[in-house]
């Protein structure tokens, strides 16, 4: 005998709809082929909310909740397109841009980089907080790949993909605020690791130029993590 | 095909009772030093379990006076704790230390009460006059400065502590004063 999933019916962005009680928002949302942006997210990993741009308005909370890791529940009212949540998305984007050294006209994944085709779509023209132009390293000690500082906006991706699929938790992060950095073991480059297997997935998962194949040029710069979710299924346990 | 579980893995089903994989080999001490067998009694208090990490990286802290990779390393590989993930803990909580201490710390307060008292000036002048910034120890080994969030001392704000020594309304030349007896050979 298999219980029934337990229904949730809740209003999304006007539309009467319904999702199983496990669902997300977000799933929810892209099941009824609604927008919301995401940089953190990817279908095959756990769901952090570190990038704070799947935000949605749910009536009677106080404040905006991320998407990802919210679950859908009976008689919610969400909205997930809105001028307020709209000015959000803009000002974490440009916060995103502004921290570190994100200059697409010199980044090898330009026009291959999740962060600059959501501000694309989203409409960012510029940005107006001052960048903080930190001085932050670039790790070429690993034989296949590079590791650059200056391009990664810590969504966490090549730390979930290498801890819950390859299963070698080779990444982590390391310090807090501001100081966050990815690691590598204790922090050493990351061609003298030796949890690495080398296996790439972190590097296809990168939704930036932080991670990229080396003896590429810009253009060639092309990740491809659809891997992830077939990955996920046959490694199932029977 | 059942795959085989990661090194971690296999750890937290054992803390949840499965005994099956109990057996795994510890690593060997790093060292003859005795406190590493102090070390060893806090993780074997905890029965090796994976949330003993913290618990056991105070008592590396509070045995060595800071944590160095060696002792992280030795302390992940006996928890069964990704070597990057123990690296994580440890320099993303404040009071674990990372470099040896100097032989005098030199803590300034940088809590409200003394931030508005002109703690801020204080750390200036310290961070000037010892060529380091918070948190850092001269080359020497002689001075390290540490910045603190409120020590509870706020009414006798600005507050620095010199060797454990909590100095009230703290100026600029008593610090100086201080740093400067302290900076001679």
């Amino acid at each position: 005998m298999t219980a029934t999933p337990a229904v949730k019916t809740f209003v999304i962005d006007g539309v009467d709809a319904s999702a199983r009680s496990e669902q997300t928002i977000l799933s929810a949302a892209r099941e009824h082929n609604i927008f919301i942006p995401t940089l953190c997210h990817l279908e095959g990993l756990s769901d952090v909310g570190a990038c704070r741009l799947c935000l949605v308005e749910v009536k009677g909370a106080r404040r905006l909740l991320p998407a990802c890791t919210t679950r859908v529940e009976e008689g919610m009212e969400i909205t997930c397109n809105s001028p307020r949540i709209a000015a959000y998305r803009q000002m974490t984007l440009q916060l995103l841009f502004a921290e570190r050294n994100h200059v697409c006209a010199v980044c090898l994944a330009n026009r291959h980089c999740e962060l600059q085709s959501l501000a694309t779509s989203l409409g960012m023209t510029h940005v107006e907080i001052p960048y903080r132009f930190p001085s932050l390293s670039v790790d070429i000690s690993h034989e296949r790949f590079t590791l650059d500082h200056n391009r990664c906006i810590l969504c966490t991706r090549c730390i979930r993909v290498c801890s819950e699929i390859e299963g070698a938790h080779t990444w982590d992060l390391m310090g807090r605020g501001i100081q966050s950095r990815v690691i590598t073991d204790l922090d050493q480059p990351w061609g003298e690791s030796d949890t690495c297997t080398s296996c790439g997935k972190c590097v296809q998962v990168c939704p930036t130029g932080a991670l990229f194949q080396k003896n590429r040029t810009g253009g060639q710069c092309c990740k491809d993590p659809s891997f992830l979710p077939y990955l996920r299924t046959m490694r199932e346990e029977p | 095909m059942k795959r085989t579980a990661p090194m971690w893995v296999i750890a937290e089903n054992r803390s949840r009772g499965d005994r099956t994989m109990a057996t795994l080999t510890r690593p060997p001490l790093p060292s003859a030093d005795k406190r590493w067998m102090i070390v060893q009694g806090t993780m074997r208090k905890h029965g090796y379990s994976r949330n003993a990490l913290i618990e056991t990286l105070h008592t590396v802290q509070q045995s060595f006076g800071f944590l160095d990779k060696d002792a992280i390393r030795f302390v992940a590989a006996s928890l069964q704790i990704p070597p990057s993930q123990a690296y994580g803990v440890a320099t993303f909580y404040h009071l674990f230390q990372l470099r040896p201490p100097g032989r005098h710390t030199c803590q300034i307060c940088l809590g409200t009460a003394c931030y508005i008292n002109g703690a801020e000036r204080l750390m200036g002048h310290a961070e000037k006059q010892l060529g380091i910034q918070a948190g850092e120890t001269t080359p020497d080994g002689e001075v390290s400065l540490l910045s603190v969030r409120c020590v509870g001392s706020c009414s006798f704000a600005p507050v620095a502590i010199f060797d454990e020594q909590v100095h009230s309304y703290s100026k600029v030349d008593g610090l100086d004063a201080q740093l400067k007896a302290w900076m001679k050979p």
